[in-house]
């Protein structure tokens, strides 16, 4: 299936449009989350809930037989929170930072969460297999039910976020100030955390326990780079999430046996290096070349202030003086001088040059300049 | 001073983090109207203090009150500056964004900051100097200018009570006296002003009060009764002189 017919499929093939519908949903509330995640430096939480959401999928399967999707992804959030809220026990009342508790908690949850798969796949059961979706992911499962599931919750999800918009931003921003402000800090601690993990379980299905936590941040990290207001970040990490979950969804449709779910973090890790680069302001690119041309511009004005220092021992700033004169003074070149020429700072006559008023007076704003572009 | 109104008021406050206590037994009388240092050594608990006192520490013991009630109810009097480097200046928002955050406290929850509040945030912002630079990110102020956004942020407050956290680490001598020229006009109108302080020489110059503290109080009263070196070495622990002339 070629791309262009996958998106003529997505609005007639009622299959495709509900797990483009479905992944797009995901990325969308993600993304919103994801950035609260990544500027309250906990970047690894949702790599860490998402892992400890497994043994939860195997109890709930072990303990009710069924695979009906909604009943394990209950067992995953209770586990999922379970594992978040010691994250932040373990950090709160030991000495461990919280990387070595998010490790912690990551690997043992996961590794109870493999030893259960195991122990189910050994069980004379003939409905054991297919659990292990929820590793990887497989978006093809999704049904319109879950995704209506997935827009309520992301409706809710946006209700809150705009309702305690304020009260978020300042506990990111500087949560003891926020206390002494008599605002409940653990009450919005709790509810960011609540819906990050709620978020995480939604993915589960789509993307699996492994990836999951890419798209909290991979939306998030690009959107960073884009802005700086908060609101703008949050709604444009949406927007990179659900169109990563939709052009990943169709690429991995159109390409057959591509699994969907590292595909859409593909997509969104794209999305990363491209902002990493190219964003004007804090992008790798635009930061090299203000580099190069600020550090030319100074060279310029080394030589320019250079013969501003020789002008002005003279009556009349314009009087021509030798090039030669300059070669003690080594930085300028042939190209250089023409550079001055060109903006009209120095006059070129054969072998001997000249300020212009021009040249003169920007030469004698020069430090003053420096100091005042320094101070603002 | 004797009949004046007592600003903070601290009973047996005891604190800890783990086994060793970082502020042991402290009493503590703050009239009003005072500019008051805390000083005292690296881990003498001086932040802690301030930090018990906003309720942002949870003690051991002791009880503290602002104007003869618990803190609870006075928080709409009381403003705090935290240390400069408590937060993370790389957060995507603007400095006029940060100011009016002060502002959120007595909006109380889920209510927008609306015109009135961004009024006072531009004035608080003027007051400080820092006008002029409302729209800039934040990042990309100068630690002078980040301080004075911190001290921005507490005016809008309008509080009583202002606590803040050595408002003078690493910032330049201009925004120093800035900053300075702010606490002492704040004093004149009446308000109570604590900082935590480190430079023992601009004590004298600084403020009228001062409380040295290393775990336990050491003393507390006026800078001319004092500030001294018999109390500078028991806070210290080295024989100390002083070297400004007063």
């Amino acid at each position: 299936m070629e791309l262009q017919e996958y998106f003529r499929l997505v609005f007639t093939d009622y299959t495709l449009r509900t797990i483009t519908l479905g992944t797009a949903i995901l990325g969308a509330i993600c993304g919103m989350l994801g950035s609260f995640a990544v500027l309250r430096k906990q970047s690894l939480l949702g790599d860490a809930i998402s892992h400890a959401a497994l043994p939860g999928i195997a109890i709930a399967f072990l303990i009710t037989g069924t695979k009906e999707t909604n009943v394990l992804l209950l067992g995953a959030l209770i586990s999922g929170l379970i594992g978040a809220f010691w994250i932040r026990g373990i950090t709160r009342n030991t000495h461990l930072k919280s990387d070595t508790a998010l490790g912690l908690i990551l690997s043992l949850f996961f590794g109870f969460g493999m030893l259960l798969l195991t122990f189910i796949q050994k069980q004379p059961n003939a409905n054991q297999s297919g659990l292990d979706k929820f590793l990887f992911g497989q978006a093809a499962t999704l049904l319109a039910r879950d995704v209506w599931f997935m827009a309520i919750v992301t409706g809710v999800c946006l209700i809150i976020l705009i309702l305690f918009w304020k009260e978020f931003k300042l506990l990111l921003f500087d949560a003891d100030y926020t206390k002494t402000l008599g605002f409940n800090t653990k009450f919005i601690d709790i509810l960011i955390t609540s819906f990050i993990v709620l978020a995480i379980v939604l993915g589960l299905q789509t993307v699996g326990v492994v990836l999951m936590s890419a798209m909290l941040l991979a939306p998030a990290a690009a959107a960073r780079q884009w802005t700086n207001s908060l609101s703008v970040m949050v709604i444009l990490a949406a927007i990179f999430g659900a169109l990563a979950g939709v052009v990943g969804t169709g690429i991995s449709a159109s390409q057959d046996n591509l699994s969907t779910g590292p595909v859409i973090v593909l997509v969104a890790a794209v999305f990363v290096v491209v902002s990493f680069i190219f964003s004007p302001s804090r992008g790798l690119l635009f930061r090299q070349i203000r580099f190069i041309q600020n550090r030319k511009d100074l060279q310029l004005h080394k030589t320019l202030a250079f013969m501003y220092d020789i002008a002005k021992t003279h009556e009349d700033k314009s009087h021509p003086h030798a090039i030669k004169i300059l070669n003690n003074f080594h930085g300028f070149t042939r190209k250089s001088l023409q550079k001055l020429e060109s903006k009209n700072y120095i006059e070129l006559d054969g072998q001997m040059w000249s300020m212009t008023q021009n040249g003169y007076h920007f030469a004698a704003n020069l430090y003053n300049q420096q100091l005042s572009t320094n101070n603002d | 001073m004797e009949n004046k109104k007592l600003a903070v008021s601290v009973d047996d406050l005891t604190v800890a983090y783990n086994y060793k206590p970082v502020l042991w037994d402290i009493d503590l009388a703050i009239p009003e109207g005072v500019l008051m240092a805390i000083v005292g050594p690296n881990g003498a608990g001086k932040s802690t203090l301030i930090k018990s006192i906003l309720g942002i520490i949870n003690p051991i013991a002791g009880s503290i009150s602002i104007y003869g009630k618990p803190y609870d109810e006075q928080r709409k009097l009381v403003a705090y500056v935290p240390q400069k480097g408590s937060v993370d200046w790389d957060f995507p928002t603007t400095a006029l964004d940060v100011v009016k955050m002060g502002t959120y406290g007595s909006l109380g929850w889920i209510k927008r900051p609306r015109q009135k509040e961004k009024k006072a945030a531009l004035e608080a912002l003027e007051k400080v100097g820092m006008l002029a630079f409302k729209d800039r990110q934040i990042s990309q102020l100068s630690g002078g200018q980040q301080q004075r956004i911190f001290l921005a942020r507490a005016l809008v407050q309008n509080a009583s009570i202002y606590f803040m956290d050595e408002p003078f680490q690493g910032v330049d001598a201009t925004t120093e006296i800035a900053i300075i020229n702010i606490l002492k006009e704040l004093r004149k109108s009446g308000k109570t002003v604590i900082v935590v302080h480190h430079d023992l020489q601009t004590v004298p110059e600084y403020f009228d009060w001062v409380t040295f503290l290393n775990v336990k109080k050491i003393a507390t009263g006026p800078v001319k009764d004092i500030f001294n070196d018999d109390n500078l070495t028991k806070t210290y622990g080295i024989n100390y002189k002083v070297s400004v002339q007063q």
